[in-house]
Parts: structure tokens; sequence; C-alpha cells
């Protein structure tokens, strides 16, 4: 998918939308800032530093991290475990002093264990904690992918259409939690996600990207309100005020 | 070692001193031997494809490697035989390096052909560069530390299977630590370990390395134990034999690479009585255990005593 003259900035401590309709290139957006894709041109900054041609290994451990579209679970492994593999860019041992068990690993690894409990915890899965991670059902899997991305101590969460495939009661859960990374943790926010409602809800600011180019830009007052918006949406017009005001 | 773990590392010691007192022949110590080499080489492979989710059919090429540099080293030049068997473990490494830099970019089927080339190639230098040809040389010295030698078949019983603990109890430290769960990460999602931080090229590389090693120690005690070693021992065949190993034991579980290896090392002895028909009845046993057992001995063992209300089983 094709971004043409994308220019648009995240505050720390906001959680932004991305909006728009299938296509748009939202997605390409997220995979460009995490280091998946490669842009032929342009830049990325994240607190000044570049981020084009840097791995997105390497941009995870610089705080930037993320979940995905289509769950990207470690499913064999455990939901602690999961976790557990996301505190791997804050920890240190290698392949030798973990087979001979040095103090310090062992040391390590209870903090590893007790963090990653303390964040099943706040994401309300402590119940799940030894559930194989692909035997649980879609809302909390994608909670998971939320908690593992914090157990990095990212300074930026990328979020890819996290209500995708959730219910009501599970969409307001995940609202919440959301929000409360963001006022908690002052983690910023990006968030790609169709369900018009929960953006509305939660978000500080909205950019609306159509074709690969951004039409507006602003608070999801204004956004609804913009014409251009509602164009593009055609027929999604109706949604996304319905979705308001069921808030309001 | 965990508690979980420590229990069954317990009963593994026990069993492995165990087997001298109840039978202390001979024979049965040379096949315990040989039990015991093969588990050090399939605790290798079981890592790498069974927590890592890498494929490599050129493990014989590795252990070759560990029989023939600790034996020229130790015979031709005279070095320690610890010391050569710890250079050899270093060839090794540099071998899995030069192998996985290229072969690691691949996955799966093409992964596997690579390495099997690479088992071909180390095959093909020992047939016409190793000393003797295809017919191997002898004379390679026992192993010996700090001046006391190992020649009788009960100590290199102690020895192997001692070496076998002192790899599985690594391996389970690994296994359970911060870059054990970064492996078997890699194995469900290499995207989601990207975005996670983790350098997954170098894990790779890393465990490609750390089971070339388990091979070439492995390869090393066995030149050193027979005194005598040949090409046909590390060819296509014993790679596969390997494969066969940590399958049927159960490639999930680093147990099941030590019972898979028992397993498959012990069978043909059993069915010499079956004369020219032992390897028709080997195939049998092996194709209706795939069949029946898909997911390998040991943790269908394990799914059973869960379901009997045993708990206490380690269980990565």
């Amino acid at each position: 998918m094709a971004l043409r003259d994308i220019s648009l900035e995240v505050k720390q401590g906001e959680i932004k939308a991305l909006i728009g309709p299938n296509g748009a290139g939202k997605t390409t957006l997220l995979n460009i800032i995490s280091g998946i894709f490669q842009p032929d041109k342009g830049e990325v900054f994240f607190r000044d530093a570049g981020l084009v041609s840097l791995s997105s290994a390497k941009i995870a451990r610089m705080g930037i991290s993320r979940t995905f579209q289509h769950v990207e679970l470690f499913g064999n492994m455990t939901v602690v475990e999961n976790i557990m593999v996301g505190r791997y860019p804050k920890t240190k041992a290698g392949f030798f002093s973990s087979g001979f068990r040095l103090p310090y690993v062992v040391r390590e690894e209870k903090e590893i264990q007790h963090r990653s409990e303390e964040i099943l915890e706040y994401i309300n899965l402590a119940g799940r904690k030894d559930e194989t991670a692909s035997n649980l059902p879609i809302g909390e899997q994608r909670i998971l992918e939320i908690g593992r991305a914090l157990a990095t101590e990212p300074q930026l969460v990328l979020l890819d259409e996290p209500a995708a495939g959730l219910n009501i009661k599970e969409t307001r859960d995940l609202g919440e939690i959301i929000r409360k990374i963001r006022n908690n943790l002052k983690i910023t926010i990006v968030l790609v996600e169709h369900d018009m409602d929960l953006v509305m809800r939660i978000s500080d600011s909205i950019t609306v990207l159509n074709f690969g180019e951004v039409i507006a830009d602003g608070t999801p007052l204004e956004i609804q309100k913009n014409p251009e918006v509602i164009v593009a949406y055609l027929g999604e017009e109706e949604e996304i005020q319905a979705g308001y005001h069921a808030d309001t | 070692m965990s508690k979980r773990n420590l229990p069954v590392f317990l009963i593994f010691v026990f069993l492995i001193v165990l087997l001298p007192v109840v039978s202390g022949s001979t024979y049965t110590l040379t096949v315990g031997i040989f039990c015991g080499i093969n588990a050090m080489v399939a605790i290798g492979l079981c890592i790498l494809m069974g927590y890592a989710g890498q494929v490599s059919l050129g493990q014989a090429g590795f252990y070759g490697i560990g029989a023939y540099v600790s034996s020229i080293l130790s015979l031709h030049l005279g070095i320690p035989v610890v010391i050569s068997i710890i250079l050899a473990m270093m060839v090794a490494a540099i071998a899995a390096v030069i192998l996985a830099v290229p072969a690691l970019r691949l996955k799966g089927h093409y992964l596997a052909v690579a390495t099997l080339g690479f088992g071909e190639i180390i095959f093909i230098i020992l047939n016409e560069w190793g000393p003797g040809g295809p017919s191997g040389f002898g004379d390679i010295p026992h192993f010996s530390l700090l001046g006391y030698v190992i020649n009788s078949t009960t100590g290199y019983y102690y020895l192997i299977w001692g070496s076998v603990a002192a790899v599985m109890l690594f391996s389970i430290n690994l296994i359970n630590s911060r870059t054990g769960r970064a492996l078997r990460a890699i194995h469900d999602s290499e995207l989601a370990c990207n975005a996670m931080g983790l350098n997954v090229v170098a894990l790779k590389l890393k465990v490609f390395i750390l089971s070339a090693v388990y091979a070439s120690f492995a390869g090393s005690l066995y030149a050193h134990y027979i005194t005598f070693v040949s090409p046909s021992s590390f060819s296509l065949f014993y790679s596969i034999l390997l494969l066969m190993m940590v399958i049927v034991g159960g490639i999930t579980n680093l147990w099941g690479a030590i019972i898979g290896a028992v397993v498959i090392t012990v069978l043909p002895e059993l069915l010499r009585k079956f004369q020219e028909f032992d390897v028709l009845v080997y195939g049998l046993i092996l194709t209706l255990t795939l069949m029946f057992f898909r997911k390998g001995l040991v943790p269908i063992l394990i799914e059973k005593m869960k379901k009997f209300g045993g708990g206490a089983v380690a269980h990565h």
C-alpha cells in the first residue's frame, strides 16, 4: 500500500488515533514507524532520533513497542511467559550465564517473574497466568499482546486494530486499559482502529488517512464535523455520528 | 535448577549410577556408552529444532569434526586430550558460524537442505583428506585428565554419562531462562520477537553454535573411547538417526532427547534375535511409534501422568 506526502506529529502523552477506510495505509504507516517496512523516502523521528533504516528490533529497544492486526502472540507459550519475553530488552542474561545459572541470573529471573506477574495484574489477566496463550479468547489475546508490549517499558505503543474481533464488553475493557496505560504509565499511544465508538471515546487527536494521504487532523469533535472526512467515509458518516452520540 | 526439574534430574543421576550395579557386563555398559554419546548430540539438536525451531540435517558433520580434530591434535601433535577436545569444539563452533551465516536466512526445507549439504561436505572432506581416507585411522589416545588415563569400559561409562548429565544441566538451565524463552519465542513468531527487541539472527546463530559444540564434544569422546575413527560413522545416515532420536523421544522436551537416544540405540540390540528381519521390525516399530505417539514418547507420558493426577513432572 502506497503512502504519499504523509506528515503527522504525535505529542508525548497523547492518544492519537489513525483512521481511514480500508486500504488507506494506516497499517503501512505503523509498519514504517516500527521498522518492518522501509520507506522509499521520508523521515521518521522519535525524540529527535531518526528511525528510518534501523531494524525493528533496534527501534523496539529504543522504546517503541507495538501490537499486530493479526495477533502475533507466542502461541505455544503460557500467558506469563509471553509477558516474560517482553522483559527481554530490559534484562541481560546470555547463553553462558544462563546455562551456568550464575547468581545474578537467578536474581534477574526472579525480577522478570515478579514484574511479569505485576503486569498481568495490571491488565487483569493474572487468573490466566499459566494458560497457553493460543487458548485464550481473542479479546484476552489482544490484551495480552498489549501487556507484552508494556513489559518492554516503552515510551510509545503502536496498537494495530486492537478492537478487531472483540465484542462490546471486551472493547470497553480494552478502552479502559488503553486509557489507564496513558494516564498512569504516561505512555504515548498511536492507535489504528475501525471501531469509531472506541476511537471517539479515548483519543485526544485523530488523523484521517485516505488513499495514502492525510485528509484531516484534529480532535474527535473536529474530525466528526469535517466534510472531507464524511465524504471519504461516504455511507459510514452515520456510523461516526451514531458512535459519538451513543457515548455523550 | 528450578524446583520442578530437580527431582527428575536426581532420578536421572540415580539411574545412571544404578545401571552398572544392576548389570555391569561390558556389553551392557558399551551399549550404555553409545546411548550417552548419542544423547549428547540429540540434546543439542532438540534445543535447535524443538525449542528454537531451526532444522539441521548436518549434525553428523559437527560430530565428525569433533572426532577428527580432537584425534588428529592429540595423536599427531601430542596435544593433551582435554585441550584437543576443547580446540575441536572451537573448530566446530567456527564451522557452525560459517554454515549459519548464509543458511540461517533460510527456513524450513531450505535450511534442511543447506545443512544436509554441509554434512555431506564434511563427509567428503573426511574421506578425501582425513588420515587414512575412507578406511580411517587408529591409535587415538585414550581420554586422560591430569595424568589419569581412562581405558576401562566402566570408566568411559561414567565419563560419558557424567558429561551427559553436565550437558543436560546446562541445557535445562538455558531453556528455563531469558535466553531459552527467547528461543521458543523465535519458534512461534519472529515478527513479534523483532517487536520485542530480540536480536533474532544473533540468537539463531548462538543456538546453532551450541548444538554444534555439543555434537563436537560427543564426537571427541567417541573417538577417544573407540580409539579408531573412519568417515562412515559421520555420514548422512547418522544425522537422520539423530533426527529420529529427538522425534521419537519428543522434540519439545529435553528429556525426550535422552529417551529417544536410548530407544534408538538399544532397539537394534534387542532386535538381534530377529536376525535378518531385524531392520524390518526396527522400521515397523519406529513407524508405529510415530503414528501413535506423534508428539513423541516423553510429552505423551507427561500428558498421561497429568491425567492420572501426577503433576510433578519436568515440563517446560
